[in-house]
């Protein structure tokens, strides 16, 4: 794979932004509908996913995901009516046979993972991913995604720690939305930046303008290197902000002034990338209007389609389980 | 066939499954040079090298999470915790997460990785080296525990362990590892995971015990023999999944238990078996069910005179067969 984002890429990269974006504002939508429980939205941080995701490679390389990543599973090659299926728990779910929240499980196509809920559990378990692949003589990297909220885990330390002793192939992507739910960043930690505590773990930090594409493919691309030719870990922040409340069960003008709610808009990446590329004349603002309408179809078809699917029956509820026979 | 101790079997066991299979590999606290603090794993590090011999941080969260993504991604760990009171921070990657891989990624995922624990007191070990810590995890659906008492199942549970394609706890009983000796064959025999044993025949009541007690139920049988008294001694060996059948069909016959553990009695393995004689064997009962566990305190005091007051011994397990079987 070609470290350079010619043409095709970008224009591939922007569409999945897209759909990811419609997918988001229809499940938002399901939700108050009453026939998705739960979501979590990626609105904000589509750049950024896009972006690390293209500086690896997916037939190759692990992810490890919380609960956040629309784009990037999106991006690993999930579609659109899976991605649907995920949050309305309809038989046939792609990641855990409609066991868990969305985007939970594992995938069949990608090695793709998220196991649970807790945050920052994800980044020891991608350190012994990684160690595997060491003793094997992979060339694989891992990539483990992570909020900032969950930096304050002591599983994060421990993570990084262990990495960096054994110079594992491991990125550790911080999306910093500067939420941790409800708690602002200037209570979660007393530095500025998460990234400034690579050096304490002997590691390189790497500070990341998460709405830009470029920005982040380069961080990621560079960290993927160091990673393959045995140089070990290395820590992304990538600052982005978080458009919508935690989840749809969250109110965020409860604890966010109205002025920075009305602002965020801002530091929308679709609008900033949208920018970019008719500025360097990869799309043209009716390319970008085409897009935007076929992104809207595709999750119109999906909604349609998964939404009359079936639940899971209660017949393949102890499948793999220890009762299973 | 040779003479072993508990702790030989272990060493013997591990280092035979990791010659025989390249992704065995082990992880934990002063596993390598130190060769463990029980030495479990003296020599290793010489025989192995430090790619398969991981000395790691103290950090037993990440010791747990690191075994599980290796195992995720094809590796069998096999982790270390130097003592069981020492498990606590990992208890969330493994009951919050390794239980859960196989059933929540649709069986996409599987988590083979075995976790060695050495527990249990009388080692004047005081609060922080003598926990039992068994009930947590035989409360978890996705993982299996074991407690061997013998260096022969010892060695061919934890064959069976290591080559589980799910997450199994492996307890060792600290005060077994040397004490308790006996013959181990040196085939490649495995003993299937969730099956007890009768470790001793009898008629009138059934003992029903797991780890370092079943040696003293056993020295405490042979006084009631001498008493009148025939008692039948069931090994539990593996916690979860329990044994029922075997359990079940023991006091059927006898129509007396008494479970002996030396972990306190709330909500235990106690309590479990307990309800397991309530619900099958209510109408082959000749007496109340009794339970012989140590007082509900934080386990155990380091003073001598009270940590033998604390634990069950074999006086105290032959007076409980006593009564009972005077009922």
């Amino acid at each position: 794979m070609t470290n350079e984002l010619n043409k095709s890429r970008l224009k591939k990269m922007f569409r999945t932004m897209l759909i990811s974006r419609a997918l988001d504002e229809r499940v938002w939508i399901l939700n108050r509908q009453g026939k998705a429980a739960i979501a979590a939205s990626a609105q904000g941080h589509e750049a950024s996913q896009v972006a690390c995701v293209e500086a690896l490679d997916p037939s190759l390389d692990h992810f490890l995901i919380y609960y956040r990543q629309f784009t990037v599973t999106l991006a690993l090659g999930t579609t659109p009516e899976e991605q649907l299926r995920t949050f309305l728990a309809k038989d046939g779910e792609i990641m855990s046979g409609a066991r868990q929240f969305p985007l939970h499980g594992s995938h069949p196509r990608v090695d793709l993972f998220s196991f649970s809920n807790v945050v920052g559990t994800q980044l020891p378990q991608a350190v012994g991913v990684a160690l595997a692949d060491k003793m094997r003589d992979s060339n694989a990297v891992t990539l483990v995604f992570f909020g900032d909220g969950a930096a304050s885990q002591g599983d994060c330390h421990e993570a990084m720690n262990f990495a960096s002793i054994h110079s594992l192939p491991v990125i550790f992507f911080c999306e910093n939305n500067g939420y941790a739910i409800s708690v602002p960043l200037s209570k979660q930690m007393a530095v500025e930046n998460i990234s400034s505590r690579a050096a304490g773990y002997g590691m390189p930090g790497v500070l990341v303008d998460g709405t830009d594409i470029f920005d982040v493919f380069e961080a990621t691309s560079e960290a993927a290197n160091r990673a393959r030719k045995g140089e070990g870990p290395t820590l992304i922040e990538s600052t982005v902000e978080r458009l919508l409340p935690h989840t749809t069960d969250d109110d965020h003008s409860k604890y966010r002034r109205k002025d920075d709610i009305e602002g965020l808009s801002r530091m929308d990446p679709l609008p900033i990338t949208a920018e970019k590329l008719v500025s360097i004349n990869v799309l043209s603002k009716s390319d970008i209007q085409m897009m935007e309408k076929e992104a809207k179809l595709i999750v119109d078809d999906a909604t349609e389609k998964i939404g009359n699917e079936p639940y899971p029956g209660v017949e393949t509820m102890l499948l793999h389980s220890d009762l299973e026979f | 066939m040779p003479i072993v101790s508990v702790i030989e079997a272990v060493r013997d066991t591990i280092r035979s499954e990791m010659k025989q299979n390249p992704s065995v590999f082990i992880l934990g606290e002063d596993i390598g040079a130190r060769g463990g603090v029980f030495l479990a794993t003296d020599g290793f590090v010489e025989l192995f090298g430090p790619e398969r011999v991981i000395d790691t941080p103290l950090a037993e969260s990440s010791i747990c999470g690191i075994a599980i993504g290796s195992a995720v991604n094809g590796m069998r760990p096999i982790a270390e915790i130097q003592f069981a009171d020492f498990v606590w921070p990992a208890v969330n990657q493994i009951v919050g997460e390794a239980s859960k891989i196989r059933y929540g990624t649709y069986g996409k995922k599987i988590c083979p990785m075995t976790i060695r624990i050495p527990y249990g007191g009388g080692v004047r070990g005081g609060l922080y080296h003598s926990q039992s810590i068994e009930v947590i995890f035989s409360h978890t659906p996705g993982l299996k525990v074991v407690a061997p008492a013998t260096a022969y199942d010892a060695s061919g549970l934890l064959r069976s362990a290591i080559r589980d394609d799910d997450p199994v706890i492996f307890l060792e009983h600290k005060k077994t590892y040397r004490l308790v000796k006996g013959e181990v064959p040196s085939d490649d025999y495995t003993i299937p995971l969730g099956k007890a044993e009768i470790k001793r025949e009898g008629e009138d009541l059934t003992v029903i015990t797991y780890g370092l007690m079943l040696h003293y139920v056993l020295q405490s049988a042979v006084e009631c023999e001498k008493l009148g008294i025939s008692v039948e001694v069931v090994d539990l060996r593996t916690l979860r999944p329990i044994d029922r059948e075997t359990i079940v069909k023991s006091v059927s016959k006898t129509g007396r238990a008494l479970i002996v553990q030396e972990d306190t009695a709330a909500v235990s393995i106690s309590s479990e078996v307990s309800a397991i004689i309530s619900e099958e064997c209510f109408f082959d009962l000749d007496a109340p069910i009794m339970r012989l566990t140590p007082l509900e305190i934080p386990p155990m005091p380091f003073s001598p005179i009270q940590e033998s007051e604390y634990l069950p011994s074999k006086q105290k397990i032959t007076s409980a067969v006593s009564k009972l079987s005077s009922i």
